[in-house]
């Protein structure tokens, strides 16, 4: 009791700073945001004394999984999942019909496009990532969360990141650092959050009930502590005021750009390629029902990816300022990227040896196989690009924007929604999903939609690639940027229709989740499913490990 | 512990089990490893052949020395090489004499082309048809002359560049200080009138031989010393509707364009003026007319 008022406390004394913070705020936007915080601090106070068991005569159900977090981390990423998406859609709009930006600076592409990135990689991808680490940590150490409180303050916390990010993109606040746009105070309290995320999981490893610790923990916690370390290194930056949303970064010139890229690759290593490898090692085999592929090319290919993967980054300044030492360091190490990554691609298709013909029956693992089979298309495709002769073509090119959605469409996208319509039944307790054949439904409206997507960026990019570098017979340069932009136009439109497509699935992914949590089941044909038992869905008790 | 032999792969697991999870006891592929090693054999040989380590004060140059920099400067070079002599005999002729060589007129237009691409078409459009503001340079409706010399001095010189005395300078008189808002309308009425718009005005011609004719000429057919636009040509620069050309008269418009001396060197800006003539409404030299202009005051232009 005494703690929950402490706590209760800390909210009023939270929400009493940042009040005053708005009053003193010496710009509009901070002032915003500050209140915000008040809001949410004023929430969280209100929300800590209502919930709290004063009588303690609440009986918490240890035979159970703590899953409620995970519950609300569903919903969140479907959420997010659908705003990120319908902002990637209007900016795919606004680039074929540029009267789209409506001429406000608040909808203009320079602000939209931070607000779809971080939509969907931090929003989405992030809550989908919390969500089944939670899951995934509980089940494979066969115990509940370490610290239950702090992950529902990880919860909300991640969530009051995404409003203060979002918002502030939308008002012009940025550090203009390509996926970490946040300016100082967001990326403050996102370090204060992404601590408290690190105390769970590792505290829940710590209590686990099996001896060893299962592949996709390793994934997490590379991912975690990984994470943590890009986010502080590349945010140091000096506010100008502290009552102010301005502030300026701690590197200069091309230092700064190579610790922006360094982050910024890794965010795609450790955030999006280790995480989702880890939702992927624990799903893949649990709804197959098959073993793991390789035991030993999962030690080496995570050994080998985490080890190399750090040092890619400097592939995203090809000839540029940077010195030509630092390019080739860069380009090597991506180069023998390419394997390492593929050990997760095997061991997630090879797992389903014995289990082929699920293919045919079996939805979500379709899901997952598209999921896996993206996968290994743009972890090829990656180590090409920064091959720098390929790049000198490829660079600020569309054809990297094809890229980053075959892996977040094709891979993050497809392995996310799979998890998801995985657990939904099984957290809620619910007999099965409310339809499979929609499942069916979405798959292909987002794979015709990834392929519409992706061969159109592939198209545009490599024509603005050969369109620029294009000289006429007298040695002159033969195209104007905007006649390129000019000759893109029937792209983009294809991009659009492509980004339509897979809204689309997102959106009968987001009705079938739904009906699922309303508890409706939808009259239909059957297809093959995964059992459940809830007698084995349970941590272990009391018993010593060994 | 319990290792099993797996029915459909007929391999053995490994052992441990996590939530019903089991792992085979699979070797590595071994196309996988002969690819992983491939890929660093390549590395460590490409580390080698390029730069790579960074050492105390520099970085190791690699086998042949290649940098990107000396890379970029050897293209470069080869490239002013090859186009060296050319240049240097369209930089000697004057540029009224290129029509007479054909193969250096070409080689000039194709080079203004790829200069124009890169400096003007932010406003004058990649197709040069310009906009509003922004002359169409296709057209035979020039506003400070269209043949050779006169182009290269415009755009050497550029318009209304407050810093640089030999710019092409003129400057109209915003009416609404001058006139009433009735008699700008007849103005209107008489300026839309002789390009062929609307009904005459017998005031606004008055008025016009009064306070435009100077610059535009009685007729208002222009006067290209002014850069003073011709009137009857349907041809705007700042629109040709009621409204448009009553702000022109009453506010007075004076477009800037920079001079490129102080950007560009003198071949390219003479490139750059063989293109724009060869657009279309390129001219021939003037036949030696001196035209008087009147004093300084009474300036006017577009």
């Amino acid at each position: 009791m005494q703690a929950t008022v402490v706590r209760a406390g800390g909210y009023v004394a939270v929400m009493v700073v940042a009040v005053l913070a708005t009053a003193k705020a010496v710009d509009g936007g901070f002032a915003v945001h500050m209140a915000i915080v008040a809001l949410a601090a004023l929430i969280a106070a209100v929300a800590t004394l209502r919930t709290a068991d004063f009588a303690g005569t609440r009986v918490i159900d240890r035979s159970e999984y703590d899953d409620e977090p995970v519950r609300w981390g569903v919903i969140a990423t479907t959420f997010w999942g659908v705003v990120g998406l319908l902002v990637g859609l209007t900016i795919a709009l606004q680039l074929t019909f540029p009267a789209l930006n409506l001429g406000l600076e608040w909808t203009s592409f320079g602000r939209l496009r931070p607000l779809h990135t971080s939509a969907v990689i931090f929003a989405f991808g992030g809550n989908a990532l919390i969500c089944t680490s939670f899951y995934v940590v509980q089940r494979t150490c066969r115990a509940r969360l370490a610290f239950p409180t702090l992950a529902r303050f990880v919860f909300w916390g991640y969530q009051l990141f995404i409003v203060l990010a979002a918002t502030g993109y939308v008002m012009g606040i940025t550090e203009a650092r390509e996926y970490a746009e946040p300016e100082w105070y967001v990326d403050i309290w996102l370090t204060i959050v992404w601590v408290a995320y690190l105390a769970v999981f590792v505290g829940t490893l710590v209590r686990r009930r099996e001896p060893h610790i299962y592949v996709a923990n390793w994934f997490y916690l590379s991912f975690i502590i990984t994470v943590a370390m890009l986010h502080l290194v590349n945010n140091l930056s000096m506010p100008v005021s502290w009552v102010g949303s301005k502030s300026y970064s701690a590197f200069a010139g091309v230092q700064d750009a190579l610790t922006q890229w360094w982050y910024g690759h890794n965010a795609v290593g450790f955030f999006l390629t280790a995480g989702f490898l880890a939702m992927m090692y624990y799903f893949v085999p649990k709804q197959t029902e098959r073993p793991v592929y390789s035991y030993r090319l999962s030690i080496i290919h995570f050994w080998s990816l985490i080890f190399l993967y750090i040092w890619a980054g400097p592939h995203h300044l090809h000839y540029t300022a940077l010195p030509d030492w630092a390019q080739t360091l860069g380009m090597v190490f991506s180069v023998m990227l390419w394997m390492p990554s593929w050990g997760g691609m095997i061991n997630g298709l090879m797992t389903l040896n014995g289990a082929w013909d699920k293919i045919r029956t079996d939805p979500i693992i379709r899901m997952m196989v598209m999921a896996l089979a993206f996968y290994g298309m743009s972890t090829f495709e990656g180590p090409m690009m920064s091959i720098k002769s390929v790049n000198s073509l490829s660079h600020y090119t569309d054809w990297t924007i094809g890229h980053v959605h075959s892996g977040a469409l094709g891979w993050n996208g497809m392995i996310t929604f799979a998890c998801m319509y995985y657990m939904t039944p099984r957290l809620w307790k619910r007999e099965r999903l409310y339809s499979l054949r929609l499942i069916n439904w979405h798959f292909w409206t987002a794979t015709i939609g990834i392929v519409l997507y992706t061969a159109s960026m592939w198209v545009a990019g490599i024509m603005q690639g050969l369109l620029w570098r294009e000289y006429g017979a007298d040695g002159y340069l033969v195209n104007s940027f905007a006649e390129v932009v000019a000759a893109m136009h029937p792209m983009y439109l294809i991009r659009a229709a492509g980004g339509l497509l897979y809204l689309s699935g997102a959106l009968i992914f987001a009705f079938n989740i739904g009906m699922t949590i309303a508890g409706k089941i939808r009259d239909e044909k059957p297809m093959t499913e995964t059992p459940y038992n809830p007698a084995a869905d349970r941590p272990l008790l009391a018993q010593p490990a060994e | 512990m319990t290792k099993r032999v797996d029915e459909p792969t007929g391999t053995t697991t490994v052992g441990h089990e996590w939530d019903g999870i089991e792992e085979l006891d699979t070797p590595l592929p071994r196309w996988w490893l002969i690819i992983f090693v491939a890929c660093i054999v390549f590395a460590a040989g490409y580390v080698v052949v390029y730069p790579a380590i960074p050492m105390r004060h520099a970085a190791t140059a690699g086998v042949f020395g290649w940098s990107s920099r000396g890379d970029l400067a050897a293209e470069v070079t080869a490239e002013r090489t090859r186009k060296a002599s050319t240049l240097a005999a369209i930089a000697a002729l004057p540029i009224e004499a290129l029509p007479a060589q054909p193969q250096l007129l070409r080689t000039a237009i194709e080079g203004g082309r790829a200069a124009f691409k890169v400096h003007c078409v932010q406003c004058h459009g990649s197709g040069a048809a310009g906009s509003i503001g922004y002359p169409n340079l296709n057209d035979d409706d020039w506003l400070w002359g269209g043949d050779l010399t006169s182009i290269e001095y415009t755009l050497t010189h550029g318009i209304r560049n407050p810093d640089h005395d030999e710019t092409r300078q003129s400057q109209m008189p915003p009416f609404a200080d001058v006139l009433q808002a009735a008699e700008i309308d007849q103005l209107v009425a008489h300026v839309r009138n002789i390009s062929g718009q609307g009904k005459p005005s017998g005031a606004g011609a008055a008025l016009f031989e009064t306070n435009c004719s100077a610059c535009h000429g009685t007729a208002g057919k222009g006067g290209r010393e002014f850069g003073a636009p011709n009137l009857t040509d349907g041809i705007w620069l700042y629109g040709g509707d009621k409204a448009a050309v009553r702000v022109s008269i009453a506010k007075a418009h004076a477009g800037v364009m920079p001079r490129w001396n102080s950007r560009l060197d003198p071949v390219t800006i003479r490139m750059l003026a063989a293109y724009v003539h060869s657009l279309g409404g390129g001219e021939a030299p003037p036949a030696p007319v001196v035209a008087v202009a009147p004093e300084g005051k009474a300036d006017v232009g577009a």
